[in-house]
């Protein structure tokens, strides 16, 4: 028979857990939920709507915009940042001095708080003022990212990869000093090339690593707010506004408090999803 | 094919060596004779793997020539000098199947297709591998993946030498008899110079005809099994070959003689290879340690019983000393005097052997 005292109030144990998680996650999330099924005309008085909210968010050509206009930009700086990190990485010295300066120099631009990297480059890239703008401007090239909108791709997609790259070089550089030294010298006595080692040794390795950087670099570039907010304002017209800054468009300049909070759930969701099926795709090879 | 030649060779991993120490291998003349099976056997960080890597070109030697048939290979790439090598921990390309992983060695050579597809399937098949041809290298165990590191090494069938570090030690030691035999088989079907880096001493002598014994970066010892055992050069070769180790024992210099314990151990013969310090010992091993009715007094401490063999300590000149002696031979009972060999007996100097069979 068995001895053992069935005594239940461990579970007050998990108290301190539940009210952080519930504080700081459920409750914020279930007052978007709250939001995203009812109206308001203010005074606090709440109308409940059902699903309309969700409705008018997936048929609205407003949103269908923006996202697409993310899903670009996440790709374009995807697309940008992963080989240039990847290869930024593979130069970085091994040993030595210089792996600290490289490594400060990297961390650099990762220090710099959002809104001033925003403001940093609004200045840059001006065509009257601005070194950059103005640089370009010299070259002959007809630059002026206030009123262009393929000028303003570009300036955001330039600051972007500035602001960045970093994160993933560094990220690739800790994936590649830990492939041990019998793996290069395996591959010199089998005649490997420089490129079948890539291929097959370096590569493979750096496959965690750079797995989780796509995720932060996916994840943190569909929420990008603060920096196009300062560099460009959304603008020339809606041509840079990604979903973020049509989000607190909508919640704060309109007050559209139910379609906001609707968009506020579809915007995670996808995120979410997308997170999901990448990571679920890459690591299903992996033991 | 080819006899390697290591020409004075000293290597150092510091960028500026100044003293002796620095150097991880320490002046080195060593000839690989083409064909030769040869087992490199010293403790850890006596300077095998350096050697070893120097040989295959992962390494260029701070000092000296490396020769492949006279022809001087000391900054060849690895590539050149064509050698093949399997590392003590398995590497395997962990995105390649099993069989890419063999042939890969291959393809990078531009071997010929059909060429490829024979060499692999006997190797995989000498390594029990055929089975798994076709799986991912990655989902092996760590038995298999050094089956795959062996594999690349042993497929290519034209190299100057395959070179082996310790490439045993992750194996099951059921498996290990099995593919050190393979290994002997294959030596004996190809003849390529075979190098084997083991701190094992069975491994080593089971499997060379020449044993290469290493110390502090030196070559100590170049021999057969036979002259390691009945004459070995250094205290270090008498200590790490052989069950027990050979006894070394500091005796006495009496005029022109040798003393140990009250008796004569040489009348002469050493006294023109006695250093000034007068700091020597006699290296004699246990094997070669008899009781008798006169000699050493001696008095007797331990008996080991290891089957058919005993070991027995016994305390003389107030020194340990080890003999063997065969099952049934009795122990004396009350006065024990031990005596040793004389022709088995060496005179060492510094560690080296100065002179050995001291006249009776």
């Amino acid at each position: 028979m068995s001895t053992k005292t069935q005594n239940n109030h461990a579970w007050w144990l998990v108290l301190p857990v539940v009210l952080l998680v519930a504080f700081n996650a459920v409750i914020p999330l279930m007052t978007v939920v709250n939001y995203s099924v009812q109206e308001t005309f203010g005074d606090n008085v709440f109308f409940f709507e059902g699903v309309r909210w969700f409705q008018d968010i997936l048929a609205s050509e407003r949103f269908h915009d923006a996202l697409g206009r993310q899903f670009l930009f996440t790709a374009i700086i995807l697309a940008i940042e992963i080989p240039l990190g990847v290869i930024i990485a593979l130069c970085m010295p091994r040993k030595g001095v210089w792996v600290s300066v490289c490594l400060v120099l990297m961390s650099l631009p990762l220090l710099i708080p959002w809104n001033v990297v925003g403001a940093m480059w609004n200045i840059f890239a001006l065509p009257d003022i601005g070194l950059l703008g103005k640089t370009l401007n010299a070259l002959g090239f007809d630059y002026n990212y206030t009123r262009e909108p393929m000028d303003a791709w570009f300036t955001v997609i330039a600051m972007d990869v500035w602001h960045w790259t970093s994160l993933v070089a560094l990220l690739a550089y800790a994936g590649l000093t830990s492939i041990p030294d019998a793996y290069f010298q395996a591959a010199r006595i089998d005649g490997a090339s420089a490129w079948s080692v890539f291929r097959y040794i370096q590569l493979p390795k750096m496959k965690r690593v750079l797995t989780i950087a796509i995720l932060l670099r996916f994840m943190d570039s569909f929420m990008i707010y603060t920096e196009p907010f300062v560099l460009t304002g959304g603008g020339p017209g809606n041509t840079t506004t990604f979903l973020s800054i049509d989000l607190v468009k909508m919640a704060l300049g309109q007050f559209d408090l139910g379609p906001a909070a609707a968009m506020s759930i579809i915007y995670f969701l996808i995120i979410l999803l997308v997170s999901w099926v990448f990571y679920t795709v890459t690591m299903r090879n992996e033991d | 094919m080819a006899g390697i030649h290591l020409k004075d060779v000293r290597h150092s991993y510091l960028a500026k060596p100044t003293r002796d120490e620095d150097f991880a291998l320490k002046k080195v003349n060593m000839e690989w004779e083409d064909g030769g099976a040869y087992a490199l056997l010293g403790s850890s960080g006596c300077g095998k793997t350096t050697m070893l890597n120097l040989i295959s070109g992962l390494l260029n030697p701070s000092e000296g020539q490396i020769l492949f048939d006279g022809a001087d290979m000391t900054n060849a790439s690895t590539e050149a000098r064509n050698i093949a090598q399997v590392f003590q921990f398995p590497v395997v390309y962990d995105t390649m199947t099993v069989r890419q992983n063999l042939e890969f060695p291959l393809r990078n050579r531009g071997v010929p297709a059909s060429e490829i597809q024979q060499r692999v399937s006997n190797i995989a098949d000498m390594l029990d591998l055929t089975e798994r041809l076709d799986t991912r290298a990655a989902g092996l165990t760590a038995d298999g993946k050094q089956k795959i590191s062996l594999g690349r090494g042993l497929v290519r069938s034209d190299v100057n030498a395959i070179l082996f570090d310790e490439p045993l030690t992750v194996i099951d030691p059921h498996l290990k008899w099995q593919l050190r035999s393979k290994l002997k088989e294959l030596h004996e079907q190809f003849g390529a110079t075979m190098i084997y880096v083991t701190h094992d001493q069975t491994e080593a002598l089971t499997f060379a005809d020449q044993v290469v014994v290493m110390h502090d970066g030196m070559v100590v010892q170049t021999g057969t099994p036979v002259e390691l055992f009945e004459k070995p050069l250094h205290t270090f070769v008498g200590n790490f070959i052989g069950s027990p180790g050979m006894n070394v024992l500091s005796g006495t210099q009496q005029d022109d003689r040798v003393v140990f314990g009250g008796e004569v151990i040489d009348s002469g013969s050493w006294k023109a290879h006695l250093p000034e310090s007068g700091e020597f010992e006699i290296g004699i091993r246990p094997e070669f340690v008899t009781f008798s009715e006169q000699g050493i007094p001696a008095r007797i401490e331990t008996v080991h019983d290891i089957g058919r063999l005993r070991i027995v300590t016994v305390t003389a000149n107030e020194q340990p000393v080890k003999m063997v002696l065969a099952e049934g031979v009795p122990l004396p009972s009350d006065s024990v005097h031990i005596s040793f060999k004389p022709e088995k007996t060496g005179l060492f100097v510094d560690g080296w052997l100065r002179q050995q069979g001291a006249s009776a």
